[in-house]
């Protein structure tokens, strides 16, 4: 019975032309028929990312494409001790110096860094993937759901993160960077989850939401395809001062000696390893170098995060 | 047509429209109430209605009168918290009111859409028009890419979207309003339904676009020999375009009538002060609009008797006491009153009010305009120049023009 006029029905799909005018459309110039989407050349500064987001973006590519090549290049090895040049400033052969083993600091900071960064993006796509889907679930679904989500995140969140995470490491030796990643992410979890959270109530009870639902969206839908695109560009922004501030507890905990065994170089382990006392007062460089590269890093993130803030800020305006 | 067509294979379990017995909608005793801490608000209480397919019903009311939320009652698409709702909602012979919200996600879309009040926020902001199209014919009838594009820019076309090719890659932010409302009713009609809920698709627009959106549905119902429920608190608006009209107040259904009907036979005071509130263009200008004074009644705790009786000016003790049933008065013609419009009893009534000095009924009963009516005092700016003496300056204000439209 509806077997032929669908089965008839389909190939007037494929056949349609272009663009076929309604009977009675008003045939517009064309005019108006150029490319809408084009910027006018004095669009407004904040549409734009701007120069200082592209900056920051190279220099972190620059910093991570580094460390992803570091077996690559041709630098000493991070743990190669040269004791013909121990606590020796910038040369040729060792362009940032060495430590007070001896060990060449540019390679020990690239081979640091690959440590660090892992730890930071890991860690925050770990409590994105936690802490975000549970955000926008929580925030969409509300009722119990919302309820136990957010209980949880308050019973993580009052821990504070560093000690926790120390309490974790002694009972689950040896500390490896993949436990740490998972550490970090599951403390970046809460606070993760509590910004997806509120961003996602704020477009939860939006017309459009419910205009959705009411074309038979089902809630998994609702939020992957008209959630998620509002949601995003905020979680982002978060998201990079997160790998920021991961990279800076890292340091901390370097710091206190319970990231990755040494010899094993993070950037927190170069830091720690050169504040020491003695050597800070024989080489303060080697405490500086490393320093620079996660302060340089940081800003960078931060800046980046703060122009993509500003950027997708959506703002409905009615005129 | 051929997105009818689909429609039908893609939702096998409804009966064909063309083959179904009775009405496409029946509404019975629909009961919705909002529970808050003073106590349950009943936004709709006690609807009863029944639609035929391919016709349009209005729904008329002030603001607050449940009209909305009778539309969402009728779909289901009410918030999961905090609602109670009872009654029942038959649609193509199914009961959607024990549906589970799987099959009821069945049922949107493809056999009941609405189009939305704003067409400002029922658009996702962030996501490509012809996105939001495409997604409901990928998603609801199975079209592959290709095919979901074809059919939503010849549905851009169908109502009336010039160049839509161009606009399947704009974002709402780009599109008039006007423009939106048309992307919306698109998005609507896409996966071919055959009732379509319109809740105040109007409210958002220009009166000339008004015009032209309230045409491109009808024009749709027709082409699609589809329903239509059209919400609206004008009743100007639905006079051209509904085959029946129910007017709503305070939860319920105070007088349902065929179009012609209900506009030459009014029987409920309700119904009369509506239409007198309608600004004429032979009014001379100044006149005062003859507003119904008073506001809607509590939904909390509506008065015992008549709801409108607060503000009806042939309200008797009765009323008050007594709320008084549905009353037929011709065909399909039904009303709530127990001094309906044009009886010899609602002219005693109402002469009985007059000499009581009840206020709402010496303004009801005051000429439009002339000495009884006050005139109105408008700031010059507001109101057309006035030919005896000279206008007194002032200092020109931007929001005056605004609020002289």
């Amino acid at each position: 019975m509806h077997a032929g006029p669908a089965g008839s029905a389909a190939p007037s799909h494929g056949a349609t032309s272009p663009y076929v005018p309604p009977p009675g459309a008003v045939d517009l110039p064309a005019v108006l028929a150029v490319e809408p989407h084009t910027l006018p050349p004095d669009a407004p500064a904040r549409r734009r990312l701007g120069p200082v987001f592209w900056t920051c973006a190279a220099w972190v590519a620059l910093m991570v494409a580094l460390a992803a090549a570091a077996p690559l290049l041709h630098l000493p090895k991070p743990n190669f001790q040269n004791y013909s040049a121990i606590n020796s400033g910038p040369s040729l052969h060792h362009l940032l110096g060495t430590d007070e083993l001896g060990r060449d600091l540019l390679s020990r900071i690239v081979w640091g860094s690959r440590v660090s960064l892992v730890i930071g993006f890991g860690a925050i796509a770990i409590g994105m993937t936690l802490g975000g889907t549970a955000g926008m679930v929580a925030g969409y679904l509300g009722r119990w759901v919302d309820s136990t989500l957010n209980a949880g995140s308050f019973v993580i969140l009052a821990f504070p993160p560093l000690l926790a995470i120390m309490v974790v490491e002694a009972f689950w030796r040896p500390v490896a960077t993949w436990k740490l990643i998972v550490m970090f992410g599951v403390a970046a979890t809460p606070q993760l989850f509590r910004v997806v959270r509120a961003t996602t109530l704020s477009f939860a009870t939006r017309e459009f939401v419910l205009a959705a639902r009411a074309l038979g969206a089902s809630p998994a839908r609702v939020i992957r395809r008209e959630l998620l695109p509002n949601v995003a560009p905020a979680a982002v922004s978060f998201a990079l001062i997160g790998v920021a501030i991961a990279i800076v507890l890292e340091g901390s905990l370097a710091f206190l000696g319970l990231s990755v065994s040494l010899p094993t170089a993070s950037l927190g382990n170069v830091i720690n390893e050169a504040a020491q006392q003695t050597n800070l007062q024989a080489n303060p460089l080697a405490a500086v170098w490393p320093s620079l590269y996660i302060f340089l890093l940081l800003v960078a993130l931060n800046l980046m995060a703060d122009r993509l803030q500003a950027r997708f800020e959506v703002r409905e305006v009615k005129l | 047509m051929s997105l009818l067509r689909r429609t039908t294979r893609a939702t096998a379990s409804f009966p064909d429209v063309a083959q179904l017995e009775g009405p496409l909608l029946e509404v019975r005793d629909l009961r919705t109430a909002f529970c808050t801490p003073r106590g349950a608000v009943r936004a709709v209480d006690g609807v009863t209605l029944s639609l035929e397919r391919g016709r349009t019903l209005g729904i008329v009311g002030e603001s607050g009168s449940g009209k909305t939320m009778l539309a969402r009652s009728i779909m289901g698409l009410l918030p999961s918290t905090g609602v109670e709702c009872s009654g029942s909602v038959r649609f193509a012979g199914t009961e959607l009111r024990s549906l589970p919200p799987a099959a009821l996600r069945q049922v949107w879309g493809t056999q009941i859409a609405m189009v939305f009040q704003d067409p400002m926020t029922a658009l996702n902001p962030v996501v490509r028009v012809g996105r939001q199209l495409t997604e409901a014919l990928r998603l609801r009838l199975g079209l592959d890419r290709r095919a979901a594009y074809d059919t939503a820019v010849s549905l851009l076309a169908s109502v009336g979207i010039p160049a839509p090719e161009l606009r399947m890659r704009a974002y709402p932010h780009e599109l008039s309003g006007g423009m939106r409302q048309r992307v919306m009713i698109a998005i609507a009609l896409a996966c071919g339904p055959r009732l379509l809920l319109a809740d105040e698709p109007t409210t958002g627009l220009d009166v000339t676009v008004q015009a032209q959106i309230l045409d491109l549905l009808d024009q749709q119902r027709q082409e699609r020999s589809m329903a239509m429920i059209l919400v609206t608190h004008d009743l100007g608006v639905v006079a051209a375009h509904t085959d029946a009209i129910a007017v709503m107040y305070a939860g319920r259904i105070v007088e349902r009538a065929p179009t012609a009907e209900l506009f030459a036979h009014t029987r409920m005071p309700y119904t009369e002060a509506l239409l007198r509130s309608i600004p004429r263009m032979s009014d001379p200008p100044g006149v005062r609009l003859r507003t119904i004074p008073g506001r809607p009644p509590d939904l909390l705790s509506p008065p015992p008797g008549c709801r409108f009786a607060p503000r009806c000016p042939y309200a008797q003790d009765r009323c008050h006491r007594e709320e008084p049933p549905l009353r037929t008065a011709g065909p399909d013609h039904e009303f709530r009153c127990w001094y309906p419009v044009g009886s010899d009893e609602a002219a005693a009534a109402l002469a009985r009010n007059v000499a009581a000095g009840m206020p709402a009924a010496v303004a009801f009963a005051a000429p439009a305009h002339g000495s009884g009516r006050p005139v109105v005092s408008a700031p010059p700016a507001a109101g057309p120049p006035q030919a005896d003496g000279p206008a007194p300056v002032r200092v020109p204000d931007p929001d005056d023009r605004r609020r002289a439209r």
